[in-house]
């Protein structure tokens, strides 16, 4: 524990080295090659071979390393799973979607690894400089992402907007972190909690360092007010970064915002739980209003991401075992439909067809309807109805306000749920009940239907038999 | 044989289902293939469930034809299912309903015809599996399954206004059966606590957190006042937009005057006494303090539906959209039997809701006749109709009788048993209701005499055909049944009999003294 580096820990991030080692394989293959899609296969290999590695470690309890600053608890591993699986389908998704956009370049997939890898010590961070290494390794490589269509004015512009107000949300973050520091005078997570229970709730420096800390990762998780940056964002980027965007940097940020305030942040749980009441409920109720007047469909699943980050906030709020469950189980369910639905939006992606407007997917139906048919389970499965699996994060998060009795938010965001249907309906509208305006058929290659495959089987079989995966949850958070 | 008596349930209702996904595998393009197909498994799914009606013990005090088994372990969740008087009498409304549904599609679908029966049968799991479920989140999930292919039903084939009415459809339901979810939630994690301080409920049901219906009507009577209370709220918000109950009911006239005729009859004859069953599955039983506090509150609004919809339906140029209202006025009927909440009211409300599927669902599929002919439902444009079509003059006749409550047909025990039992309650309740009923005979009749008598003067109508041997075969079925409840419902009753009596019994005993004083003050 004392010693800050020993042989063993090595073993601990080993699969963090893996994605490391295969991002740089990418770029020096990406001089040799001149086929760019040979790249996407060797760093799908590289996340395999870093999952292989993630999955011997499954049985590890607790295994802090370098001195305590990381660990590797059921908690990460869970988390670097989804961001494993969440990476390798973008990916997959990209591949002949890049060749579309006419950028396949290799960067891409080197940066899509490094970002992975950022995610994962970020989610092993159990100090508060690590876990901001590890997050500005994630985002400084999402910026790159967002704006990898140079020739596209709008990817550059969503790049700039995102990294600027990226950057500067990270500032309010690290000048929450240092009054922290300030405080506690260690950077831990565990001396923090204890610093904060010794001092009074009224403390004005603990105030002023939770008020910095949460809007910082309020901004990260897209809640209101911190909202703006994320609709011109996800409908700048490559609808691929979207995707991986919307599922692996949403489920990083909670796994980092659980570390800090039921960790470090615990003790002042009392203010933070009125704050994120109320920024919950603002977060699902604006997602989900602004939402419906969208006909851009990737800004309306940017809105309706920003309403699904008020939802997991519930679980947040409740803090309770059932809580804490649905926030893993939430994610693990919204990685494999967002995943689904943002696949399908690929395949409209055709050379000359942007494919983005509402109005291209009218009469989806008509002209595939075996992605119809998954759209419209995707749609239902973000909206929350049974038998998907969307229903089952919800009831978590449901069930979980309703058991600690937060019954005026359980009501929000039932009603809220009731409202998203409306808008996930007209693209279901759209699709069946439109003539095609478009002929053409969709651009299905092998990697989407991988992905549309992948996440129609764990959508339906979390839907109908959700039991291997709680009992996934309930591990990650050692019940 | 052993094995298809004890999962009858089951296999009644995941019959349909497997019929649809073979249905899938034809090409679109044999729509002649898929309608027989679709006919096949719907009449076979009424075939099948005809061994539960001669098996079912009539005397039997308990859920029968249980199954349960471990669905989801981790938040004691199972397949729970079994019937008794009440969900028998629904389950076979469905199946006989459905087949009828089905028949009745057959030239009026031109479009689309896979996904079409596709979805009809969907729809038909969904709404068996509500009436089978004694999880009470199996319940949740198959009543939510329901919605998607009603919804597509509507938008898809319905009329000109069919994508407002979907999605009205929809939002409704869904706000109601999400506030309802709630509902669900508080009892199930109100349930351990009482558990732990009733020896005798735990020993049956267990400690932990249960969905189970029989272990949460247990721990009705021991559930606090407030909790009650609020639970009735969220439950009523699900049920009462489902059946629909004043001021909940608009999304009604729209789905119905939009969606296909065979939606329609679904929708009347089936769909809506899933809120009237929630009430008297869930409700009446989990909260029965609740139940009698509210009591006020639920007659004002039956009475309420009753004038009001019979008073709408009266002025309406529409056929559809009559019949449509008459739905509003006689649910409001159902309802009131209901909150009367004794035998004669209760038992005339369960018997009510079969009539209003058979009279409802037989209106719905005589207008959709006239529809297919005339390509109109105006009242106005028709007339002198029983000159050229005296089949269905004397069809469309029989069933406006029953819809009144003449004698002899099923309407008559309906309503008669409704009001001898708010008769017993309430002389004002009884009052609305003859004024009720009286009102219904007068927009009935009136709409037979602008329709059916007269000279026939529009050259539209000299020439159209009586109904055709497919026709008959949908009508006949709901004419044997509405002289049958007519003329010997006794089976009916007996079937009712011991869930009634439980019921009652639920309510009498838990009825704090305080209770229904709060409610004399409302009143």
């Amino acid at each position: 524990m004392d010693q800050f580096f020993k042989a063993s820990d090595l073993g601990v991030i080993g699969p963090e080295l893996e994605l490391a080692l295969f991002g740089m394989i990418v770029l020096v293959f990406d001089l040799l090659v001149k086929n760019k899609r040979v790249l996407g296969y060797i760093s799908l290999v590289g996340l395999a071979w870093s999952g292989f590695f993630l999955f011997r470690l499954y049985n590890v309890i607790e295994a802090p390393a370098y001195g305590g600053v990381l660990t590797l608890d059921p908690f990460a591993w869970f988390f670097k799973a989804i961001f494993l699986v969440a990476a390798a389908l973008s990916v997959a998704i990209s591949i002949r979607y890049l060749d579309v956009e006419r950028e396949n370049h290799g960067e891409y997939y080197a940066l899509i690894l490094f970002a992975t890898m950022g995610m994962m010590f970020m989610v092993g961070a159990m100090d508060l400089v690590t876990l901001y290494i590890g997050l500005e390794t994630m985002a400084i490589a999402t910026y790159v992402l967002v704006g990898f269509l140079r020739s596209s004015p709008r990817s550059n512009e969503a790049s700039l907007k995102y990294f600027l107000l990226g950057a500067f949300s990270s500032g309010i973050l690290l000048y929450g972190f240092s009054l922290l520091y300030g405080i506690a005078g260690s950077t831990r997570f565990e001396v923090i909690r204890d610093v904060l229970e010794q001092r009074p709730l009224t403390d004005p420096l603990s105030l002023m360092a939770l008020g910095a800390v949460c809007a910082g990762v309020f901004f990260k998780i897209a809640a209101v007010p911190f909202h703006q940056w994320t609709p011109d964002a996800y409908e700048g980027a490559p609808t691929s970064i979207t995707a991986y965007m919307s599922v692996a940097v949403k489920a990083a940020s909670f796994a980092m915002m659980v570390r800090l305030f039921m960790l470090a942040l615990f003790p002042l749980r009392p203010h933070w739980v009125t704050i994120m009441s109320v920024v919950a409920a603002l977060t699902m109720t604006v997602g989900n209003v602004a939402a419906i007047t969208q006909s851009n469909v990737k800004r309306l699943l940017a809105y309706s991401s920003i309403s699904h980050a008020g939802y997991i906030l519930l679980g947040l709020i409740a803090a309770n075992e059932t809580g804490m469950i649905a926030i893993p189980m939430y994610l693990l369910v919204y990685t494999f439909t967002n995943l689904g639905a943002w696949a399908i939006i690929v395949a409209l992606r055709r050379k000359d067809v942007i494919g983005e407007h509402i109005d291209e997917m009218s009469g989806l139906f008509f002209r595939h309807p075996v992605a119809a048919i998954l759209m419209l389970i995707f749609l239902l499965s973000l909206a929350g109805i049974p038998p998907t699996a969307g229903f089952i994060g919800k009831y978590f998060l449901f069930a979980a306000v309703i058991e600690t009795g937060h019954n005026v938010l359980a009501v929000i965001a039932v009603i809220n749920a009731a409202i998203s249907m409306y808008f996930y309906l007209r693209i279901v509208v759209a699709m069946f009940m439109q003539e095609a305006t478009e002929k053409t058929g969709l651009d299905l290659s092998p990697g989407v239907l991988v992905t549309m495959a992948v996440s129609l089987i764990f959508t339906m079989w979390i839907g109908l038999y959700p039991d291997p995966f709680i009992a996934m949850a309930r591990h990650a958070l050692g019940l | 044989m052993d094995f298809f008596n004890n999962n009858i349930l089951s296999i009644i209702t995941f019959w349909p289902l497997a019929g649809m996904l073979l249905l899938l595998l034809i090409p679109k393009e044999s729509t002649t293939l898929i309608k027989w197909w679709a006919n096949i498994v719907a009449l076979s799914g009424f075939l099948i469930s005809l061994p539960l009606w001669f098996s079912f013990d009539f005397d039997g005090d308990t859920m029968q034809k249980v199954v349960n088994v471990p669905w989801i372990q981790a938040l004691g969740v199972n397949y729970h299912v079994g019937v008794d008087g009440i969900s028998l009498l629904l389950i076979m409304l469905t199946t006989l309903i459905a087949p009828l549904a089905v028949l009745s599609s057959w030239d009026a679908i031109q479009m689309r015809v896979k996904e079409y029966y596709a979805f009809i049968l969907l729809l038909q799991v969904g709404m068996l599996g509500v009436f089978i479920s004694l999880d009470f989140f199996m319940f949740y999930v198959f009543w939510e399954v329901m919605l998607v292919p009603m919804y597509f039903l509507i938008g898809v084939w319905g009329g000109p206004r069919k994508l407002y009415a979907a999605i009205k459809f929809f939002l409704y339901t869904l706000i109601g059966s999400v506030l309802m979810l709630l509902g669900i939630l508080a009892l199930y994690f109100a349930y351990p606590t009482i558990a732990a301080s009733h020896p005798e409920i735990s020993s049956q049901f267990g400690t932990l957190p249960t969905f189970n219906v029989l272990a949460l009507q247990a721990i009705g009577p021991y559930l606090s006042e407030t909790l009650q209370f609020w639970v009735f709220l969220a439950f009523f918000v699900g049920f009462a937009i489902k059946v629909p109950m004043f001021p909940f009911h608009t999304w009604l006239p729209d789905a119905h005057v939009e969606a296909p005729t065979a939606g329609s009859v679904i929708l009347a004859a089936v769909l809506l006494k899933m809120g009237t069953y929630g009430f008297l599955r869930f409700s009446i039983p989990i909260l029965p303090d609740a139940t009698v506090y509210f009591v006020p509150m639920m007659a004002t609004l039956a009475i309420i539906a009753i004038i009001y919809g019979a008073l709408v339906a009266m002025m309406q140029p529409d056929m559809k959209k009559l019949v449509a209202y008459s739905s509003v006025s006689h649910m409001g009927f159902v309802m009131l039997g209901m909150f009367a909440l004794n035998p004669n009211g209760l038992n005339g409300s369960i018997i009510q809701q079969i009539n209003h599927g058979i009279s409802t669902g037989a209106l719905f599929l005589i207008v959709g006749i006239i529809y297919e002919r005339r390509h109109t439902r105006e009242i106005a444009q028709l007339g002198g109709l029983s000159n050229v079509m005296p089949g269905y003059a004397i069809v469309f006749l029989i069933m406006t009788m029953s819809s009144i409550g003449l004698p002899l047909l099923n309407g008559f025990i309906g309503e008669f048993t409704i009001m001898a039992g708010a008769l017993q309650k309430d002389l004002w309740w009884a009052v609305a209701g003859g004024a009720g009923i009286v009102l219904g005979a007068a927009y009935m009749l009136w709409l037979y005499q602008r329709t059916m008598f007269g000279k026939l003067d529009n050259p539209a109508n000299q020439n159209l055909k009586d109904m055709n041997w497919r026709e008959w075969a949908t009508l006949i079925p709901l004419i044997i049944m509405a002289f049958w409840i007519g003329l010997y419902p006794a089976p009916f009753f007996r079937a009712l009999d011991k869930p009634v009596n439980k019921l009652v019994a639920t309510v009498k005993a838990a009825t704090p003294p305080a209770a229904p004083q709060a409610a004399r003050e409302v009143r």
